[in-house]
């Protein structure tokens, strides 16, 4: 039956998902961004709780309790109200490990999700589907795979690899014969080169990189999915609707910030939101902060009916993409010329904002 | 535990209801808007189908909450919004002029007595609130009630209420005393040719011209004593003004599902028009790749989505006896707005089809605007949930 409260279980990791931010991340994100160091005590605390062995089979090492699109994007809300960077972060072997519970085979799900499974905490994979060029989309992407023999040979750039440095194995997205699929290429590969770490406008906290294929060959064996490859939309969809909490996540941060501020800040004799045109800012900031998340959850509820969730994913993606960059304006609008100084964090808000509508593959629902 | 997957009981009911309004409220659209005031005799097979403001149930014949037959209860707002959106997708001058239907019906459901009931149960209810000199500002009301005897007197003027000539008996919003400001302020039941009760004139209209909204002068009208709704005394709070603004938070969900359906409408013609010069809607490539009026109609299909899914959740916390007050607010400001712009924007990508009466569109961006505006404007549901997110009086936040 339709329904839009969470359940006692949803609730209660959303609440340890907020203390758990409020604890580690929320006095710490200004430096976080500023240094561009995510604590690793924060992101080990967060993995403790086990949400992504949770969702691995028990043949594999997990606890087999199944993966719920509505659960990952109540949790990356959360994270991401504290610190974007840091929801990516703390989420990454779920980006690399889904795609492999989705549609690897059993061979891949017996290597990778064991591997995880076995040392949760180290080294694990990371995906790379950004390209750095002019009219990007997931869709139509530049870099290629070609069969030859018993390999596939990839070649292209990607950008915006998060934790690239430090993965063990890289997912990358790729053209091949008019599809698209995903290809796991080991850190050491030598066709692989992982570029310095990049300066952007914003995720400034998480560590990206571009990522440079030359003839990189891998074995037929690591195309995900074998010769069946995967499902490239449904891998979409998830992260779309993954973006789309992070982008909730965020807008909320910001909306919340100038909400208090407002009340505060005192001008011509009284606060600042007793004037209409702040106060409706704050109005319209409410209402689409929840707007945003009910397009998140419709798109997670059907995830999680597993069915195709195309239409909702994609609706909810631009809508936080639009949402997000209106909203954490607002934010610095609201509090004027002291939003402009880093010390208030709406501004790293509306810088991490910008990526909502620009950046894939990022995290998953 | 969430989940907004569309249930399968509601998507059969708004797939009827989509029918209904495909086979006997869009044929008829475009005569209704032409002739404006003229009765829509073809709504008279809705006589007794009560979408909007269905009788509350007698205390004794109240529905047991898992609906008697061990079944989960389904939700009776949920279902009215969703077959608003699709009356309104078929018109919502239309659907307005449903008989038995009225705003009033929605106010005598929410607090008459079973007496009352009884006696005003199956009638049409027109809600008479504003006045020349009051609407935002409905606490500000001059129309008055004066006790005599077993009688109520009333005197004053309600302008643009709707439904003004066809229906039964108008819920009036009196005060019985001035001096007590909004708490003064109670709701009275007035029968159509009681004397000095008089429907002055209906007014011509942007759109929505197949509803009937017209001015009443009440001149000395006398009603009887058991007219009144809810009860007569006078408290030093707001507590009974506060009671009869509730039914606002039943009706805005309403409004803001009409604006949805009637921007659904744009959006399915703007579409039908898109599929038709060989546009693909696939919901995959990036905007930037993408012609502009895809990535106008993909924006506005999130924005249409939205709409709906805020008005379904205030209409849903109804269902469930959650106070919704905010909430009902937030689907008013979001939809009443975003479908005027919506249908102004389709008229615009529709060109010339836009804007010829050979079409509808351009219907619809008249009906659409009033969305905005009755049931409180978007700047008044604005202040609503600013003053409640920000934990301010209307003191300090005017
Ligand atoms: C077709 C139609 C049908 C209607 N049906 C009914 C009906 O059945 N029953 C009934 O009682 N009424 C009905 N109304 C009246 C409707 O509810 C009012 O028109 C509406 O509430 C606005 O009041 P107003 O027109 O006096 O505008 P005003 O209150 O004068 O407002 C003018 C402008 O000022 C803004 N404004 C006002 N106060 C504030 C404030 N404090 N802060 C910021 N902005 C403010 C408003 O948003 C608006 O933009 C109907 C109106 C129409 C046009």
């Amino acid at each position: 039956m339709i329904c839009f409260a969470c359940s006692e279980e949803q609730t209660l990791m959303k609440e340890t998902a907020a203390k758990l931010v409020q604890g580690a991340i929320a006095d710490a994100a200004h430096q976080m961004d500023e240094t561009g160091r995510i604590p690793d005590d924060a992101v080990r605390k967060f993995r403790e709780l086990g949400t992504l062995l949770a969702a691995i089979p028990e043949e594999y090492g997990g606890y087999g309790m199944g993966n719920s699109p509505i659960m990952n994007s109540i949790i990356l809300e959360e994270l991401a109200a504290g610190d974007m960077g840091f929801a990516i972060a703390a989420t990454l072997p779920a980006l690399f490990l889904m795609p492999v519970m989705d549609c690897g085979t059993d061979a891949q799900k017996a290597r990778h999700l064991a591997d995880f499974a076995a040392d949760p905490d180290g080294a694990c994979g990371t995906l790379a589907i950004n390209e750095p060029r002019f009219r990007f989309d997931p869709y139509d992407l530049a870099t290629t795979a070609v069969r030859k023999n018993g390999s596939y040979i990839l070649n292209g750039t990607k950008c915006f690899v998060p934790l690239a440095e430090t993965a063990r194995r890289i997912m990358i997205a790729a053209a091949l014969d008019g599809t698209n699929g995903l290809f796991i290429v080991d850190r050491n590969n030598p066709g692989l080169t992982v570029g310095a770490r990049e300066k952007n406008l914003g995720l400034n906290s998480l560590a990206t990189h571009p990522i440079t294929l030359t003839d990189c060959e891998i074995p037929a064996d690591d195309r995900l999915g074998g010769d069946a490859g995967c499902d490239y939309d449904r891998l979409l969809q998830r992260t779309w609707t993954a973006i789309a909490a992070i982008g909730t996540g965020i807008c909320r941060a910001s909306y919340e910030y100038a909400k208090n501020y407002a009340k505060e800040r005192e001008q011509f004799g009284e606060a600042i939101a007793s004037r209409q045109s702040i106060a409706f800012m704050i109005a319209e900031m409410a209402y689409e902060v929840d707007a945003m998340r009910l397009m998140t959850w419709k798109a997670a509820s059907a995830l999680e009916a597993g069915r195709d969730a195309q239409r909702e994913a994609y609706l909810a993606r631009i809508y936080a993409g639009e949402m997000a960059m209106k909203l954490t304006d607002y934010g610095v609008q609201v509090l004027g010329g002291h939003g402009y100084i880093r010390e208030h964090p709406v501004e790293r808000y509306y810088r991490n904002g910008r990526g909502i509508a620009i950046l894939e593959g990022m995290a998953i629902a | 535990m969430i989940n907004l997957e569309t249930p399968d009981y509601l998507a059969s009911m708004r797939s009827s209801m989509n029918n209904l309004a495909a086979g006997v409220l869009r044929p008829i659209a475009r005569k209704y808007d032409a002739a404006e005031h003229e009765y829509p005799a073809e709504l008279d097979m809705f006589r007794g189908m009560q979408i909007l403001g269905r009788p509350k149930k007698k205390k004794a014949d109240a529905p047991k909450p898992d609906g008697g037959n061990g079944k989960p209860k389904k939700g009776i707002n949920l279902s009215t919004v969703a077959t608003i959106e699709e009356m309104c997708w078929g018109d919502a001058g239309l659907l307005l002029s449903i008989p038995n239907a009225g705003l009033g019906n929605a106010a005598i459901a929410a607090v008459a007595t079973d007496e009352q009931l009884e006696r005003f149960g199956g009638k049409w209810a027109a809600m008479a609130i504003t006045e020349p000199g009051s609407g935002s500002d409905s606490g500000s009301i001059t129309t008055t009630a004066r006790r005599d005897g077993g009688e109520w007197v009333l005197n004053g003027e309600k302008i643009f209420v709707t439904c003004a000539d066809r229906c039964d008996i108008v819920v009036v919003w009196a005060t019985v005393d001035r001096s007590a400001g909004k708490s003064g302020i109670k709701s009275f039941i007035v029968e159509k040719g009681t004397p000095g009760f008089k429907l002055e004139h209906l007014e011509h209209k942007l759109g929505i011209r197949a509803s009937d909204t017209g001015t009443f002068v009440l001149d000395e009208c006398r009603i009887p004593f058991d007219n009144i709704l809810g009860s007569a005394e006078v408290k030093k709070d707001t507590e009974g003004f506060k009671g009869v603004m509730k039914t606002f938070d039943n009706t805005r969900p309403m409004v803001a599902s009409m604006a949805t359906g009637i921007a659904r409408a744009s959006l399915d013609f703007t579409r039908e028009k898109l599929d038709e010069s060989g546009a693909t809607i696939d919901y995959k490539r990036n905007l930037n790749n993408v012609g502009s009026l895809e990535k106008d109609f993909y924006l506005m299909e999130a924005h249409l989505e939205a709409m709906r899914l805020l008005v379904w959740r205030a209409a849903w916390m109804a269902d469930t006896e959650q106070f919704n007050n905010v909430e009902a607010s937030m689907a008013k400001a979001k939809a009443g707005r975003q479908g005027t712009l919506i249908t102004q924007k389709c008229c615009e990508l529709l060109g010339p089809l836009g804007f010829s009466k050979e079409h509808l569109a351009e219907k619809w961006m008249r009906d659409s605007k009033i969305m905005d505006i009755f049931e409180g404007t978007g700047q008044i549901q604005h202040l609503i949930i600013a003053r409640n997110v920000l934990e301010m009086s209307g003191k300090d936040l005017k």
